[in-house]
């Protein structure tokens, strides 16, 4: 059998970065034992919480609420899509791995924003963060993603909690770096203008710098929710459950149809997310929420015209 | 006590900027510091603004205008000299005691009108008041009163992107307003606008102003908005003030070639007054004199006419040198007074109100102060000749332009100045 590595050239010493690296790794799972159980814990319970969540009405309702959200905040083209495919995962007998994985992705993606979002801002007021921060998300973006599964699985074993971090720390980088990028172009002078009128750090970053960069930062979001989504499959590898472990098996068992099956609603789910959040950043105008809104506005300004109107006659 | 008082003020960007103060105090030239990777953006600017005046920095591009304004309300901090407010002196102010004073006592208007696209109209005029912490109820009345002020009641519950650009920026106005800050300070608010908006926008604030009495520092970069709004102007120039003076001092004693080539292009009928064209009252005659004193008087100040005047100086009439001659040959003892009226106008008349008299009659117009005494008269030629160049020493060109004008009536061409006033009409 060939060797997977090539031998170095005589006289250069290796250098042991490898296992320097996994020295550290069984350090942290000797010391920081509480820590990581803590997390633990954490993960697996917020993983179950969202799972039950998603498995609790009765999957006919549970397409008719998806069907509903789509209409709310994207549009009535989008909301027949979204009937469509959950009731095409449904007739698949793939709704339970689907809504799996859907969970894990919600908590992973909630996770990786808890801690992009305030990373990015941090590296949007100081530019000291942000030449710190930028190796270390290209550095975590470029990495394969399976490597992150192996110090993973050491530290939480097996499991859906191994597949959560990983997932969290892939699909990390697009949120820091789109939140950073999305504050830093708002606009200067409505940033100076908070600042002129006497607002505090946080007074300008809550009223101008988060709304104004929504948009961005919701793309960051959008590209966090792809790659965990993508990830979330290949934590099939270990064990995290869903539609990532029937891929791995059909990968094993060399079967076709349910490989196909489970990506085609990997596919799905992925469409959907994608345009639930665009929607969020960017809204369409031709949600349900949009209309309603458009015609309350209507109604509201053509009655101050006919007071006015009345009171000019009068 | 002055509202703003600036002195020595110098702010230079770029790393460690006191070495270069230190280099312009041994007299090195701007070029040196930038060799030097600094960047002298405004060098030892002193001038005081008056509570109630409106303060114009007028300059080029580039020349400083914005960073000086913007160490008036602690946005940049100075690299040296002092800024006060009402006295106090602001210049290291730490960032909670610079948000106190912006919340009391500073707002600004800002070129592109810097307004929260996400919230409305009445959102955006209360946003200074919502930074207070002030109550709902009363941010949104004082954000519908400054909203009537600047006439855009009823607007509140509108979008700032449904509003024109004038509009938004009467947003702007109201913002700052509805803050209840004594300074305001206005970094080109109405460049962004269209030229006949901006006249617009300009009269609406000297109306605001006669109300208000606010103390304004405003700048631009247009020579004629400088001209209209302010009471005094500040000359800037790659950093430096040059000159600070009334409009009618800029543009009749430019204090160099730069500013003498910037006025160049203004229309002065706007700025100057009658007051600063009048000649001296010497071509004038006793009633009670006879037509030969009159003839005499004539020829000694090479006129066609003479204001007849009484001994407490009040204009009578005129005499015109036809009339006056041919009483001479009839040996009459009276004066010829023609029936023609003079026109009488106070020094204080812009010359632009001149025109109409001057078209309507060939006598000269007198300028009469208190119980209509005479304290100047503008022949024709005079007025014309007034509109087309500065009385100033150093002229661009190298001609010395005493004596006014008249000798260069084809100096009113705009357009070709080194910056062109959009509105120089
Ligand atoms: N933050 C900054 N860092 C470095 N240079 C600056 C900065 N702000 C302004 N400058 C420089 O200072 C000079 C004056 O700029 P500014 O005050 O904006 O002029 P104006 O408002 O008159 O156009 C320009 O040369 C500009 O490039
Ligand atoms: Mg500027």
């Amino acid at each position: 059998m060939t060797p997977l590595t090539t031998p170095m050239p005589p006289g250069l010493p290796r250098i042991p970065i490898g296992e320097v690296v996994a020295d550290g790794i069984t350090w942290v799972k000797q010391n920081l034992e509480a820590l990581l159980d803590g997390l633990t814990a954490m993960l697996s319970f917020l993983v179950e919480l969202f799972t039950d969540l998603l498995l609790a009405p009765p999957m006919l309702l549970g397409i008719a609420l998806f069907t509903l959200l789509a209409l709310l905040v994207r549009s009535w083209g989008f909301a027949v899509f979204a009937l469509v495919g959950t009731l095409l995962i449904a007739s698949m007998e793939l709704w339970e791995p689907a809504m799996q994985t859907l969970g894990l992705v919600l908590v992973a993606t909630l996770a990786a924003i808890v801690v992009a979002i305030p990373i990015g801002i941090l590296a949007a007021r100081s530019d000291t963060v942000s030449t710190i921060v930028k190796p270390v998300l290209d550095f975590m973006q470029t990495m394969p993603a399976f490597v992150y599964l192996v110090p993973v699985v050491i530290f939480f074993s097996i499991g859906v909690v191994p597949g959560v971090f990983a997932t969290v720390v892939f699909a990390l980088p697009p949120g820091v770096r789109l939140t950073e990028l999305g504050i830093r172009q708002v606009d200067k002078e409505t940033v100076e203008a908070g600042e002129a009128f006497g607002g505090t750090p946080g007074q300008i970053l809550r009223g101008i710098q988060l709304p104004l960069g929504l948009p961005t930062i919701m793309a960051g979001v959008n590209q966090v929710i792809m790659l965990a989504l993508s990830m979330a499959v290949i934590a099939g590898l270990v064990g995290a459950g869903g539609l990532g472990q029937l891929v791995v098996t059909s990968i094993s068992r060399i079967d076709v149809a349910l490989g196909f099956e489970a990506g085609l609603a990997v596919v799905i789910l992925a469409i959907y997310l994608d345009r639930i959040t665009g929607a969020i950043g960017q809204p369409t105008g031709r949600s349900l929420g949009a209309v309603l809104r458009r015609r309350r506005a209507e109604t509201a300004s053509r009655q101050p015209a006919a007071a006015t109107a009345g009171s000019t006659t009068t | 006590m002055p509202a703003i008082e600036a002195s020595g003020l110098t702010k230079i960007f770029g790393r460690r900027p006191k070495r270069g103060v230190r280099m312009l105090r041994e007299g090195a030239e701007v070029a040196d510091l930038r060799r030097e990777g600094l960047t002298p953006a405004v060098i030892e600017a002193t001038f005081d603004v008056a509570p109630g005046e409106i303060f114009v920095v007028m300059g080029l591009s580039g020349s400083g205008k914005s960073t000086l304004i913007r160490m008036v309300n602690g946005l940049l901090e100075p690299t040296d000299g002092t800024i006060k407010l009402d006295g106090q002196d602001i210049t290291h102010l730490s960032k909670a005691g610079l948000r106190e004073l912006r919340r009391s006592k500073v707002s600004m208007v800002f070129q592109h009108f810097a307004l929260l696209p996400h919230r409305t109209v009445g959102e955006n005029a209360a946003y200074a008041l919502q930074l207070q912490g002030v109550s709902r109820d009363e941010r949104e009345r004082r954000a519908e009163e400054a909203l009537a002020m600047v006439g855009l009641k009823g607007w509140g519950g509108s979008m700032p992107s449904e509003l024109s650009g004038g509009m938004r920026q009467r947003v702007g106005l109201a913002r700052a307003l509805a803050s209840g800050t004594e300074v305001m300070l206005m970094d080109e608010a109405f460049s962004a606008l269209d030229p006949l908006i901006r006249k617009e926008m300009q009269d609406q604030l000297l109306e605001l102003q006669a109300e208000l009495d606010k103390t304004i520092l405003f700048i631009t970069h247009d020579l004629n908005e400088a001209m209209r709004l302010g009471d005094r102007i500040a000359m800037m120039r790659d950093g430096r003030i040059v000159q600070v003076g009334t409009a009618e001092e800029i543009l009749n004693e430019p204090a160099n070639n730069y500013v003498a080539q910037f006025v160049e292009g203004v229309d002065r009928s706007r700025v100057l007054s009658a007051g600063t064209v009048m000649e001296p009252p010497v071509a004038v005659v006793g009633r009670d004199a006879g037509p030969q004193a009159a003839h005499k008087l004539m020829r000694e100040h090479q006129t066609s006419s003479l204001l007849v005047v009484t001994r407490e100086r009040r204009v009578e009439g005129l005499v015109w040198e036809d009339d006056v001659a041919e009483a001479v040959r009839q040996g009459a003892d009276r004066l010829p007074v023609s029936a023609e009226g003079v026109p009488r106008v106070t020094p204080d008349t812009p010359l632009a109100a001149l025109f109409h008299h001057a078209a309507a009659t060939r006598a000269p117009i007198a300028v009469v102060g208190e119980n209509d005494r005479l304290e100047g008269v503008i022949p024709r030629v005079t007025l014309l000749s007034a509109l087309s160049a500065p009385t100033g020493k150093d002229r661009p060109d190298g001609t010395d332009g005493t004596g006014g004008a008249g000798e260069r009536p084809d100096a009113t061409a705009a357009g070709e100045t080194p910056l062109d006033p959009a509105g120089a009409r």
